[in-house]
């Protein structure tokens, strides 16, 4: 499924770099720890957090993941928009509390990587 | 998968080119109060199926060969153009993204839009569909060959090197307590080893344990360097400070374990994974730490598969 497809079913709304909507979800991942990010996602996968500052556009950049969504209507700073811009990944807001979106999320399908084969 | 890649990118450059970058900007008007009659002559000559109706500079109208067409069949008398054209406009404006234009192009079902100045509501272009199309491709083209070049230089660099043994050094600073440029160094790294050809795969563990090492130097020190090596069949990373140093590297390995102030951990790092995770992603792991000195890193990750 594509951003683009999960923003509209979600209701999520793009805050950054809106010409990347159609990357492609493998699959998704949801921490506020950085480092907890950068060890365990998986390239393509949404990342679900609060954080809200520039940093995280950087691990998203490095991890090369899908996109971020963020929490409970959180916005992201103008700094982290202008970085998501230049490194091209897109920023979703939702209104949901994490659990929420993730629970919507996974009845759609997204999965942690690595789940669906230990099923 | 190749032709996955390029959709995205038309839809990216469909978002970051402005209209101006693909109109025709030479555009044939007429004025209001010429007669109908004249149109068979400029819409003949020009090859255009519609025109942009012009007073003082400011576009009153537009009118197209349906409008001609009607009036010829009708056979009503000749009259100003003004009584058939087209009052209702829909235009963009020349800083406009080209996305906003195909937007217009789509719910209008219209051929053309005229563009317009922003500063003054001047005439200054027309877009066609086909100009959105050209100047796409155009643009796609000129890019495509930019990086394409970037890429062949850099890959090719180590044929052209005569020696028995290469290596590519890279350097970067890392400012202490810089939050807002932290991660900038690993982000210019990952983009330079891409460029020189190593496996995206390899790119990003380097990136991650680069990026480690650089919020460490962040958190806890003054400052450090970070510096790369790419040689034939691996990447070698060191990251060095003269901070405050690790007392027992033992512990500061184990995961979970961190010394990071609270008002670090709550925008999310100082979770204790830092070096976890470099080991973790690398071939090779070397850390050498003094407290009061320093802490060395080396790291290497092999490239031939």
């Amino acid at each position: 499924m594509t951003l683009a497809e999960l923003a509209e079913k979600l209701d999520l709304e793009p805050a950054a770099a809106r010409g990347r909507l159609d990357n492609e979800v493998t699959g998704g991942y949801a921490s506020d720890l950085l480092s907890d990010v950068i060890g365990n996602a998986e390239a393509g996968n949404l990342w679900v957090t609060l954080q809200i500052h520039q940093n995280i556009v950087a691990v998203a950049a490095m991890k090369d993941l899908a996109g971020i969504a963020l929490v409970n209507g959180r916005r992201p700073d103008e700094d982290t928009i202008e970085k998501a811009e230049a490194e091209g990944i897109p920023v979703l807001v939702s209104r949901l509390p994490a659990f929420e979106l993730v629970g919507q999320l996974y009845r759609l399908g997204v999965r942690a990587v690595g789940v669906d084969d230990v099923e | 998968m190749k032709v996955e890649k390029d959709v995205t990118k038309t839809r990216e450059m469909v978002y970051e080119t402005k209209v101006r970058e693909v109109m025709t900007g030479q555009v044939i008007t007429v004025g209001p109060r010429e007669p109908m009659s004249t149109l068979r002559e400029i819409l003949r000559r020009n090859r255009v199926s519609g025109l942009p109706v012009v007073e003082d500079e400011r576009l009153v109208g537009i009118i197209s060969l349906e409008d001609f067409i009607k009036w010829l069949a009708d056979r009503e008398e000749d009259c100003p153009i003004e009584e058939k054209m087209t009052r209702q406009l829909v235009t963009v404006h020349r800083d406009d993204p080209v996305v906003s234009a195909v937007d217009k192009f789509d719910k209008t079902g219209l051929g053309r839009l005229p563009v317009i100045s922003r500063e003054d509501g001047r005439l200054v272009g027309i877009l066609t569909k086909g100009d959105v199309v050209e100047g796409l491709l155009r643009k796609l083209e000129v890019d495509y060959r930019a990086e394409e070049l970037r890429r062949h230089r850099a890959s090719y660099i180590f044929e052209d090197i005569e020696a028995d043994g290469t290596t590519l050094a890279f350097q970067y600073q890392v400012r202490g307590h810089d939050f807002e440029r932290a991660g900038e160094s690993s982000t210019r790294l990952k983009r330079t080893l891409r460029r020189l050809g190593v496996h995206p795969n390899v790119a990003r563990r380097v990136a991650i344990a680069s990026y480690e090492a650089e919020m460490n130097q962040v958190v806890f020190t003054e400052g450090g360097t970070i510096r790369a090596r790419v040689e034939p069949n691996r990447v070698f990373l060191e990251a060095e400070d003269d901070g405050p140093g690790i007392a027992d590297v033992e512990q500061a390995l184990q995961p979970g374990y961190s010394t990071a102030p609270d008002w670090v951990r709550e925008l999310g790092f100082g979770a204790g994974m830092g070096l976890t995770n470099i080991q973790q992603c690398s071939d090779q792991f070397q850390i050498e730490s003094e407290p009061g000195k320093g802490t060395r890193l080396a790291v290497s990750f092999f490239t031939n598969e």
